[in-house]
């Protein structure tokens, strides 16, 4: 990775005279408005879980991948219709919570690459945004299942 | 003709005889709706991607000043354009259509009052007769290239700033009635070590500046020389940068004469952050609002001062800061 040059002392001047002019983000607002968005978004999670198990005779096993898709559907259906970056810009953090925020990546990367067709354009872009949250993700599991069985071989687990 | 190390006085005075803005149906919501010749209701413009609509608002822009000069399009011997898409196609694009002899130019958002400078050089040198300088823009195919899907759910920061669907195209000549080219300062790169591609208005402040100082030096000139001071879209924070350091280099100058057309265009109740942006920022207001109120006889002189940040999204992957450029062009009537 190349590395940030570094400034000259009339750059950091200037730097730190335009910080002085931006508008500060307010960190309490976001961080209320990401914990009720983000907790809804798990509640609603919950509640789609409990109707499964209860009507149709899954158990808390079974019940998260169907909730997975129902969420991931819901995600892609509001992303589609322009609401989901709308709602993101309030909810911040919030929306960014995993299933819901991995399908809006993925959502919006496909409808706006539509225009180079499905194979370059959808298949290939798709996982633009996306892609580095599945590398990185596989990897740390595998980090982590190394760990597990170095621990099990050792005896401490 | 050349007054200092960087401006030009056009002696010939070139006309702009026509002048015409287009927009997209955000802009009609603006407080300047009633400037543009042309406001589509559609971003797609009936097209099916973003960056064919961008060409169409630069054709129409095209076919709408030459339509009011009153002009045959073959007596238009040059047509100079840029825009902010990789390879500048939505400029291309519309030169193929229109068949006119072209250059191609890229200075971001400074586009658009760099292609006015070298119009009107060569008007000025006799080169043609009738030169098309234009600019354009479009939100949705700027988002794609420089940040993320649009419908990508991330939070802009209060420093972003809201490209401007719309282009904008002036018609020049020898002689005629309407405003005069009378200068031209063509700016240096500046660079102030800002990365930050959220706070473009920041990072290109000082381009702005170096150039505006630049002007009234060579020109030997007063700010009270100009009706109107505009920069094309350095937006709330760029625009309050500048005029702080503009009065640290000792120009007698004050937010009565000195505007930003990114701060113009679109109204409180719209929510675009810190302000506009885009080449077509600077390139509407200038050739609908601001030629409309000289026409009027409202505005006498102006010098519209045109930024441009000129990072590309791999040179911010790569944590490169953002080299800025302005160019500042005066009309007169």
């Amino acid at each position: 990775m190349a590395k940030k040059q570094r400034p000259t002392k009339a750059q950091q001047e200037y730097q730190e005279f335009v910080k002085t002019k931006e508008p500060k983000r307010s960190i309490l607002k976001n961080c209320i408005w990401a914990f009720f968005v983000g907790g809804s978004i798990c509640a609603l999670g919950q509640i789609i879980m409990t109707i499964f198990i209860k009507y149709f005779n899954f158990n808390e096993k079974t019940a998260s991948s169907p909730m997975v898709a129902v969420l991931i559907i819901i995600s892609s259906l509001l992303t589609s219709l322009g609401v989901y970056d709308h709602l993101a810009q309030y909810a911040g953090a919030g929306t960014i919570v995993p299933i819901t925020g991995f399908a809006n990546t993925m959502t919006s990367a496909a409808i706006e690459h539509r225009s180079e067709g499905y194979v370059l354009g959808v298949g290939g872009n798709m996982f633009k945004l996306s892609g580095s949250v599945i590398v990185f993700g596989v990897f740390s599991a595998f980090v982590v299942a190394i760990i597990k069985i170095l621990l099990m071989m050792l005896g401490v687990i | 003709m050349l007054k200092g190390k960087q401006t030009w006085i056009y002696e010939s005075k070139p006309v702009i005889i026509a002048s015409a803005a287009v927009g997209g149906p955000f802009e009609a919501q603006g407080p300047l709706a009633e400037d543009f010749d042309i406001l589509n209701e559609d971003i797609w413009l009936g097209q099916d991607s973003f960056e064919k609509a961008e060409k169409v608002l630069l054709e129409q822009a095209c076919s709408k000043v030459i339509e009011k000069s009153g002009l045959d399009k073959e007596a238009i011997e040059f047509f100079i354009s840029g825009d902010l898409l990789n390879q500048i196609t939505p400029s291309s694009f519309a030169a193929r259509t229109l068949q006119i002899p072209y250059f191609g130019i890229y200075g971001a958002c400074s586009s658009s009052m760099e292609g006015l400078a070298l119009a009107s050089l060569i008007i000025n040198s006799k080169a043609a007769n009738y030169v098309i300088a234009g600019a354009s823009s479009h939100n949705a195919s700027a988002e794609k290239q420089f940040r993320y899907p649009t419908e990508y759910g991330g939070q802009k920061p209060p420093t972003a700033q809201w490209t401007v669907t719309g282009a904008g195209t002036a018609l020049l000549g020898q002689r005629g009635v309407g405003p005069k080219v009378t200068s031209a300062t063509i700016g240096k790169i500046v660079d102030s070590g800002l990365s930050d591609p959220f706070n473009l208005g920041g990072a290109m402040a000082p381009a702005a500046v170096d150039t505006i100082l630049a002007h009234f030096r060579e020109r030997e000139i007063e700010p009270s020389y100009y009706d109107l001071i505009l920069t094309g879209d350095l937006g709330e924070i760029g625009h309050s940068v500048a005029l702080e350091l503009l009065q640290k280099g000792g120009l007698d100058i004050n937010d009565d004469i000195f505007k930003d057309c990114g701060l113009l265009i679109y109204s409180k109740d719209q929510k675009v952050f810190a302000g506009a942006s885009g080449c077509a920022s600077s390139a509407t207001v200038t050739y609908g609002h601001l030629l409309n109120r000289m026409g009027k006889g409202e505005l006498n002189k102006i010098l519209v001062v045109a930024t441009g940040a000129l990072l590309s999204p791999i040179s911010y992957q790569q944590k490169e800061s953002i080299p800025c450029i302005a160019h500042g062009v005066s009309i007169e009537m």
